[in-house]
């Protein structure tokens, strides 16, 4: 008796339509990724139900980490440069060029004082990791934060005839006071609607 | 692998010298390799969707405070108050010098003060819900009970700053 020998099909089958298909995904990707820009600090963000979205920009974000810092962030590249110049200029602390173009990197999340600024500038990317920040000073004595979201707010209100949108963006085991702190800080600015950074989690039915 | 069909040679005329024929077959495999590569990559990194946000509006900070401050019943008042290691209080009406509510525990999740929260709600739609975070209590427990005020759907509550009161009426109930 014969063998039954299976029909042979030939082992290379076409890949044109899936390779087609992988490069419209990357260039999908490739064009809509927008990188996340990088966090000065980790902040576990606690949860709740509003479903209600952050903004693309325009944003200024603060954060509270547990350890009691408290890290500012903006991320409009036209009004950085600004914001540093003038920031600095109230405090005494000029920047080089090469600084100001540093700052574009390190503004959407920082936390120095403007004096120790500089040195974190001068620093490149990956030592910038390790640098240990120690949070803005926002006590009585000695107000930056409140001063850079106010120099902040007035740059954003001139470049984009609105002010900014302001995020608080709190660790799950910050404490109240710091929290409430920056609130009433920003209070006594008259700047009242705050928006605090969650995570999504489902919505509860409430018993009717 | 990828092909691509060669088109068959139009009439070949006798005795001109023809160039070698290459194949058109072009080994794509390290070209789709990276596709996949890059395709990988931008998947993982991309940031799809924003955070999500609360929105808290704070009163506007009076320049003279107790001009004229908004007189709240009693009646209408309940209070929650915030304490370390996640535990949550709440009284009903005012404390004051004459009056000492009765001060009772509860907890974060659905059992507890929402619960207390809604039949509270149903009782007298008109309730007024403070928020006393104690200086202990965590900056998640402050989200949790804005955030409970959101879903059982509380139409005035406000942040309130605890007094020394509250704080003792905390420590002598010893609960």
């Amino acid at each position: 008796m014969p063998k039954v020998k299976p029909h042979r099909t030939s082992p290379s089958l076409d890949m044109t339509p899936m390779v087609d298909l992988a490069f419209l995904l990357v260039t999908f990707f490739m064009l809509t990724t927008k990188f996340a820009p990088e966090e000065a600090v980790v902040v576990d963000t606690p949860s709740s139900t509003s479903e209600l979205r952050l903004p693309e920009s325009h944003v200024i974000t603060i954060a509270v980490d547990k350890d009691k810092r408290v890290f500012f962030g903006m991320d409009d590249d036209e009004i950085k440069a600004d914001l540093l110049k003038q920031v600095g200029a109230k405090y005494g602390v000029s920047f080089t060029a090469a600084q100001v173009q540093a700052f574009r990197g390190v503004a959407s999340s920082f936390g120095t004082p403007i004096e120790k600024l500089p040195a974190l500038l001068n620093l490149d990317s990956e030592q910038r990791k390790s640098y240990k920040q120690e949070g803005i000073p926002s006590d009585s004595l000695n107000n930056q934060l409140i001063e850079w979201i106010v120099t902040a707010q007035s740059l954003s209100r001139k470049q984009f005839s609105k002010p900014a949108y302001i995020a608080i963006k709190g660790d799950g085991n910050a404490d109240v006071p710091t929290v409430k702190k920056v609130i009433s800080l920003m209070q006594d600015k008259n700047i009242n609607r705050f928006n605090l950074i969650t995570d999504l989690e489902t919505k509860p039915v409430a018993g009717k | 692998m990828a092909e691509i069909q060669q088109q068959a040679s139009g009439g070949g005329k006798g005795g001109k010298k023809r160039a070698k024929k290459m194949s058109t077959k072009i080994d794509m495999t390290p070209m789709v390799d990276l596709a996949f590569l890059l395709l990988t990559f931008f998947m993982l990194t991309t940031t799809f969707s924003k955070p999500t946000v609360m929105q808290v509006t704070m009163p506007v900070k009076e320049k003279e405070p107790n001009k004229d401050p908004v007189v709240l019943k009693a009646s209408d008042a309940f209070t929650v108050l915030l304490g370390e290691n996640n535990k949550l209080y709440y009284y009903e009406g005012l404390l004051d010098a004459t009056t000492k509510p009765e001060l009772k525990l509860s907890s974060y999740d659905a059992n507890g003060i929402r619960k207390i929260l809604l039949d509270r709600h149903r009782a007298n739609p008109g309730t007024v819900v403070l928020i006393k975070p104690d200086d202990k209590s965590n900056y998640k427990n402050m989200v949790d009970i804005l955030d409970e005020m959101n879903i059982t759907d509380q139409k005035k509550y406000a942040l309130v700053d605890i007094s020394k009161a509250d704080q003792d009426l905390i420590k002598t109930s010893g609960l």
